[in-house]
């Protein structure tokens, strides 16, 4: 028995040590598939549709660095995590990259050795409360009992918010967003917040989302992206460069549709080196000459992606707002590939 | 006379250490214990070099840091402005308070569900039969849930009470039962309250008093005084007199809808009340099966030699059954009350701020020290259930058969 244990000891102690040796790009490569951390299910932004296939806004991140990688959109292994669990799961090594509306903070990136390699989803959070109530601005809440899901962001602006306005409020902290739409609408809080984007697209799969509203304060800034490990650089890289590789296409009018045509090669030098035609971009970052194509061709461009999972045709119904790109006077500004 | 005489006295010889059964034993144990520590300082030694190389360390550090976040259920002063130690007092304080009121009331669901399935009513004893196995036989997780979504849904919100037309309304204009939780009158203590809370301490003296001269009384002369009636008036009579006397200083005051939420009074939350009502109502169809066997286990000549000495059924229990009963009852019980407050820390399924939302929750999130929460964690549950068996252990060896 005393030898069982000692030899499990060993091997728990073996693989601890494993996680932070090798690199994670090739380990990726070894293993076939890449372990995407993703949310528990948000409709729009990452759930499994009705046949199990995750589907979703943070879902295609991980299908176009999949299909960066290994060449195959499907090589996933999407791995749910809670607002709890996700930073474990990823300094662990249980998950290659965490791509889970993660908002991008100094401690996050400082403290807790992580990398966020770009910012997929400007967002700000907000406060959805039923019609009936009659509120229509967050500085009227005082007194008001208030779901949040814990473990987030949230929960600090949350206290930010009603100090320096000085108001108060009654927390109640709810561990996912599926549990916090039930306390909701039974009425248990007033107030229902997260980050905008949430609540609309929590707020889309209510039966009447018409007595429902989403109040005009956004008191933070949530700069939503995927993010990895500190200290592993050539894997950072990647990650970054396919959700670069995604804005860029937008930005020239690369799609799903024309890709196929552009990739024999067009008068635009530097769509010729996202979509691997010309230059050695793709060896620089250890990956086939074709990464870039491969990568839009898993879901599309960022505007595509945008619009077929969480965009004004959805029943979501995001505006592009900040999110559009800069030359649309939105904030989407990818480094050149150059 | 016989002489034993000794073993022949050989000199050891390192070959001993495994044929002789005499150090066998010592020998296996000590490689044994050299493999185990071994193994932790190895595993202590890979944490620690990992760590190194993540560039993390361990640092207690952000105890002292404010926490940032507010706790709705809190039994000492907190603000978002506090630090981490105090945001981890406050869960310590709910999970003891979650654990006790569990315990106290898993005890009386469970001495009634005991006994009462010992009833000679066929209806009753199937009943709590009914009670026990379904509860023992679903997890603790699922009634929590299951009894937290009932409260929510079938409660009226505060919204309800509200209008002309309201669909809810409070019980006596003084109790509010919502999905938010139950808000009763509280106290206001007025002038020369003091001295009505003195006289109250003081006729329980009384009471016990009373009830210790009965007793010796009875030992002494054999002659038996009346203990209900006397000791409920000395509990309330001075007690509502001096209340008279010193002019009502002791007012009510009541729960009203204000705003979004009801105000004043005393709020009992709906996380509480679900943690609480899940734990006892499942731990106590354990404890009815303990309270069960130790009755089952006094054997029935006891029952029929104190009935033969002519004492009546209610002393027969009280005397001679339960005395011997609670022997075989207290060492479970220990471990079932261990259970409770071990299984408190599901409590943040419902949203209710125990330790292990409060410090290994919301503070491991915000500050990411796992390694350091999840210690800490570790230390006070482990505190916390020795000194729990250390009291009732206390308590055993008090009512434990002494053997002279």
């Amino acid at each position: 028995m005393k030898k069982t244990v000692f030899l499990g000891a060993l091997t728990v102690a073996g693989l601890a040590a494993g996680v932070a040796a090798a690199g994670t790009l090739d380990d990726v490569k070894a293993r076939g598939k890449l372990n995407c951390g993703v949310t528990t299910g948000l409709v729009g932004f990452a759930a499994p549709d009705a046949n199990g296939e995750w589907a979703g806004f943070d879902v295609s991140i991980c299908r176009a660095v999949a299909a960066a990688v290994l060449g195959d959109p499907s090589a996933v292994e999407f791995v749910p995590t809670t607002g709890k669990t996700r930073f474990t799961a990823l300094a662990s090594g249980e998950i290659d990259m965490l791509a889970r509306n993660t908002t991008w903070t100094f401690s996050r990136d400082v403290d807790l050795k992580f990398t966020f390699v770009g910012v997929n989803y400007y967002d700000g959070q907000g406060f959805m409360v039923p019609k009936d109530l009659g509120v229509s601005s967050a500085k009227e809440l005082d007194g008001a009992t208030v779901c949040i899901q814990t473990g987030t962001t949230t929960e600090l602006n949350l206290a930010d918010f009603f100090r320096s306005n000085n108001i108060s409020y009654e927390p109640v902290p709810i561990e996912t967003n599926a549990e916090a739409q039930q306390q909701y609408l039974a009425g248990a809080c007033d107030v229902y917040t997260t980050d905008a984007s949430g609540l609309a697209a929590t707020r889309a799969t209510f039966e009447a989302p018409a007595d429902h509203v989403l109040l005009p304060e956004i008191i933070s800034k949530e700069p939503l992206g995927p993010l990895v490990r500190h200290g592993d650089n050539e894997w950072g890289d990647v990650v970054r460069w396919t959700l670069n590789a995604m804005v860029t296409a937008e930005e020239l009018g690369v799609t799903s549709a024309n890709i196929a045509e552009m990739s024999a090669g067009t008068d635009n030098p530097e769509i010729n080196r996202l979509l691997g035609t010309e230059g050695t971009l793709g060896e620089m970052l250890g990956l086939s000459a074709d990464w870039g194509k491969n990568a839009i061709m898993a879901g599309g461009n960022y505007g595509e992606v945008f619009a077929k999972n969480i965009g004004e045709e959805t029943p979501i119904g995001l505006a592009r707002g900040l999110n559009a790109q800069w030359t649309n006077g939105g904030l989407l500004y990818s480094p050149p590939f150059r | 006379m016989t002489t034993i005489t000794d073993p022949p006295q050989g000199s050891f010889r390192l070959s001993m250490l495994l044929s002789d059964t005499r150090y066998r034993s010592l020998t296996l144990q000590a490689i044994a214990a050299i493999c185990l520590a071994l193994a932790i300082w190895y595993l202590g030694n890979n944490v620690a070099k990992n760590l190194a190389k993540l560039g993390l360390n361990i640092d207690f550090g952000f105890l002292g840091v404010p926490a940032g976040y507010d706790i709705n259920q809190r039994l000492i002063e907190y603000t978002s402005q506090s630090t981490n130690l105090r945001a981890a007092f406050v869960g310590i304080l709910n999970t003891l308070l979650v654990a006790f009121l569990a315990c106290t009331l898993a005890t009386i669901f469970g001495v009634l569900a005991g006994v009462l399935r010992l009833s000679n009513n066929w209806i009753v004893s199937k009943l709590m039969a009914v009670y026990v196995e379904l509860f023992r036989n679903i997890p603790v997780l699922i009634w929590i849930v299951i009894i937290f979504t009932i409260m929510t849904a079938v409660l009226p919100g505060p919204r309800a009470f509200r209008g002309d037309e309201a669909t809810a309304s409070m019980l006596f204009d003084a109790f509010a039962f919502t999905n938010r939780g139950i808000y009763l009158p509280a106290p206001v203590w007025g002038a020369g309250s003091m001295v009505v809370v003195v006289t109250f301490l003081l006729s329980i003296v009384g009471v016990i008093g009373y009830r210790r001269y009965a007793t010796k009384l009875l030992y002494d002369t054999g002659r038996m005084l009346p203990t209900f009636l006397p000791s409920l008036a000395i509990f309330f009579l001075p007690t509502i007199l001096m209340f008279f006397i010193m002019g009502m200083p002791i007012g009510l005051e009541y729960p009203e809808l204000k705003g979004f939420n009801f105000k004043g009074g005393i709020k009992i939350g709906g996380p509480l009340i679900a943690i609480w009502f899940a734990l006892s109502i499942y731990t106590g169809a354990f404890i009815a099966e303990n309270v069960r066997a130790g009755i089952q286990a006094v054997s029935k000549g006891q029952t029929e030699a104190a009935a033969a000495l002519g004492l009546r059924s209610g002393r027969i229990m009280s005397l001679v059954v339960l005395p011997q009963a609670l022997r075989v009852i207290i060492p479970p019980l220990i471990s079932n009350y261990l259970n409770i407050t071990k299984n408190s820390s599901l409590a943040i399924l419902v949203g209710y701020a125990d330790v292990t939302a409060t410090l290994g929750g919301i503070t491991l999130n915000q500050t990411g020290r796992a390694i350091e929460c999840v210690l800490l964690l570790m230390l006070f549950y482990l505190v916390i259930s020795l000194s729990i068996s250390a009291v009732i252990n206390v308590y055993n060896n008090a009512i434990k058969l002494k053997e002279r």
